[in-house]
């Protein structure tokens, strides 16, 4: 398995308040559409495809 | 009506066989369809020396807008068959697309077309334009091709070495008989639903308005992509130059529309008007709604009955890929029934018309799913993620690739065909088994050439380095002629040679479609013959 599923975020509880905190007010519409792209934009950091169908399959579950 | 065409009318004919009705003819080929495939799978018999009947159920070329864009390979077929120069003459070649997200400019891309090939990458025509040039070519073969306007196929019997057809002209029904049927009789093919054959995919619940328009406008030769248009709320658009100024318009109109309602010129033109600008003088010259499938034909063969084009397989027309391919299936499928036809090669040979066409098919209907996929987003989670690709795609290059306005049809390599003879020396680059071969600029007795026009219309042994001693190499009575770079030709450019991986010696087998069946560093004629045995069905 090519994925990384240790913890690997330095402050976690930092992380989450700021996904959170930043999608607060907005709308549904804007926060979806701020998800898709921060999956893109993961995604292609990522970018290795074994990893990505990894991460896809297991998000699924 | 159109002002810039004039449809022409062809002649009805009583031919021989319904005069002589006492007697039933049987023929060597009949191709049913004289549309795009069918004109082109007549001409490719009769280069190869086969009489030919073709068979139409109208009198004239395709009615209305269809295909658009010809891509390189099917041009290079075109240019074998000898129609290609009138095709790219009159056509308008581009390279150039923009893609629009909402009121702003998302990316532009540049086809970027290799130098040194004969063909252009795309060149952009009105379908009966190119019949019409496939209509004049035929009409020169008269000595091998039969073309018969107003026949209509209402029924047919298949038997284990031919097949009777019944035939329905002016003068009425009669029968007649023919060894091969070559059936390109388009997406809604009789001869299909008459075999039987199923014809399965994936349906898509969107409809899109076409218009062709006349204009006069500053518009520049490129492909216009539109993904939500302040003009059109949404949907998609796209704009395209033909030739004669006319342009095609594609609007995605969604599956509820009212297609009558839709197409009245009252709803027509103020759609047009949004997207040209008000300013824009345009006069209409043809509508009409369409809504696509993409599916394919269960087997290309049925027995002595093979199918082509649109009949074989249907796809969207993102990207270019109908007509584009059913002429790569008459280019693959031609020179394996001359073999066959003369006895030459097992009867195997034309399943494995099947075996690469459907492939290939596959491949189309593959990358065509996924434009229509990202173009017409099946639910809310698809639509956002389309969205934020083309708004990360104004800013960030990562998100370019990912935006799927239509891949332009590009020929599907038969990477795993049973006739290639896999690579047994180290090749870096060149042109790999199953491949078309590219084409480069040649020298021929002082002449500017191109290598796909010296390739002759049976097996060519291609050779860069030292002269082999023999001019041919044969396998029972199948030869392949020998052509040896710097001897038949110059390499022009070193193009040639830096194509086919040349520069340390190489040796192709290239069959009659131009398709590479193997490749050594070394001339061997022991091998040379097994893979012609190979690529041939005998081995």
């Amino acid at each position: 398995m090519a994925l990384n599923l240790k913890a690997n975020i330095a402050r976690p509880d930092d992380f989450y308040q700021e996904l959170i905190d930043m999608q607060r007010d907005m709308s549904e519409d804007d926060v979806q559409l701020m998800n898709a792209k921060l999956i893109l934009i993961m995604a292609n950091h990522i970018g290795d495809q074994e990893t990505l169908s990894e991460a896809m399959l297991l998000a699924r579950g | 009506m159109l002002s810039t065409y004039t449809w022409p009318e062809y002649d009805y004919v009583q031919s021989e066989d319904q005069k002589n009705t006492g007697t039933i003819k049987r023929h060597p080929v009949v191709v049913i369809g004289a549309g795009l495939i069918g004109l082109t799978a007549a001409l490719d018999c009769a280069m190869r020396g086969i009489p030919v009947i073709v068979m139409d159920d109208n009198n004239t070329v395709s009615i209305g807008s269809r295909a658009v864009c010809y891509a390189k390979r099917p041009l290079e077929i075109w240019d074998r068959l000898g129609v290609a120069d009138r095709v790219v003459e009159k056509g308008i070649s581009w390279k150039l697309g923009k893609v629009f997200f909402k009121e702003d400019l998302a990316y532009e891309f540049d086809l970027l077309p290799e130098e040194g090939h004969k063909m252009p990458a795309i060149t952009n025509l009105q379908q009966y334009y190119c019949e019409e040039f496939l209509v004049d070519e035929v009409l020169k073969h008269s000595d091998l091709i039969d073309l018969r306007w107003k026949h209509k196929i209402i029924s047919l019997t298949q038997h284990d070495d031919y097949t009777a057809l019944q035939v329905e002209t002016p003068d009425g029904v009669f029968t007649m008989e023919s060894d091969w049927v070559i059936a390109c009789d388009g997406a809604s093919s009789n001869i299909r639903d008459m075999v039987h054959a199923s014809f399965t995919g994936q349906f898509f619940q969107d409809r899109f308005l076409i218009a062709d328009v006349v204009m006069k406008a500053d518009f520049p030769t490129e492909r216009w992509f539109w993904f939500d248009p302040l003009f059109h709320k949404n949907q998609s658009a796209l704009l395209h130059k033909q030739s004669d100024d006319v342009w095609r318009l594609d609007f995605q109109m969604g599956w509820d529309v009212d297609p009558k309602e839709a197409t009245k010129p009252e709803n027509v033109i103020p759609l047009i008007k949004a997207m040209l600008g008000h300013g824009t003088e345009f006069e209409l010259e043809w509508v009409s709604i369409y809504q696509f499938a993409c599916r394919r034909i269960d087997n290309f063969r049925y027995n002595r009955i093979l199918f082509a084009g649109d009949a074989a397989h249907q796809v969207s027309p993102f990207g270019a890929r109908g007509a584009n391919t059913g002429i790569q299936d008459i280019d693959n499928l031609i020179w394996k029934l001359k073999l066959v036809m003369e006895g030459k090669a097992p009867d195997s040979l034309i399943d494995t018309y099947d075996e690469e066409r459907a492939s290939a098919a596959d491949d189309n209907l593959l990358n065509s799913t996924r434009s229509t996929d990202f173009i017409t987003p099946k639910n809310r989670a698809s639509r956002y993620f389309r969205d934020a690709v083309l708004e990360l795609s104004k800013k960030y290059d990562f998100a370019r690739p990912l935006v799927n306005s239509g891949r332009l049809s590009t020929p599907t390599p038969y990477v795993n065909s049973s006739l290639n003879t896999a690579d047994g020396d180290e090749f870096a680059g060149g042109i790999s088994p199953g491949t078309n071969c590219i084409d480069a600029p040649i020298i021929k007795g002082g002449e500017d050439g191109w290598l796909l026009n010296q390739l002759g219309d049976g097996f060519t042994v291609l050779v860069f380095g030292d002269k082999p001693a023999q001019s041919a190499v044969s396998f029972g009575e199948i030869s392949a002629e020998v052509i040896t770079v710097g001897e038949q030709f110059e390499d022009a450019q070193g193009l040639l040679t830096t194509r086919y991986g040349g520069d340390k010696g190489a040796v192709y087998l290239i069959r009659p479609d131009s398709h590479v069946a193997a490749r050594w560093r070394t001339f061997d004629k022991t091998k040379i013959i097994a893979a012609i045995a190979r690529t041939t069905g005998q081995a």
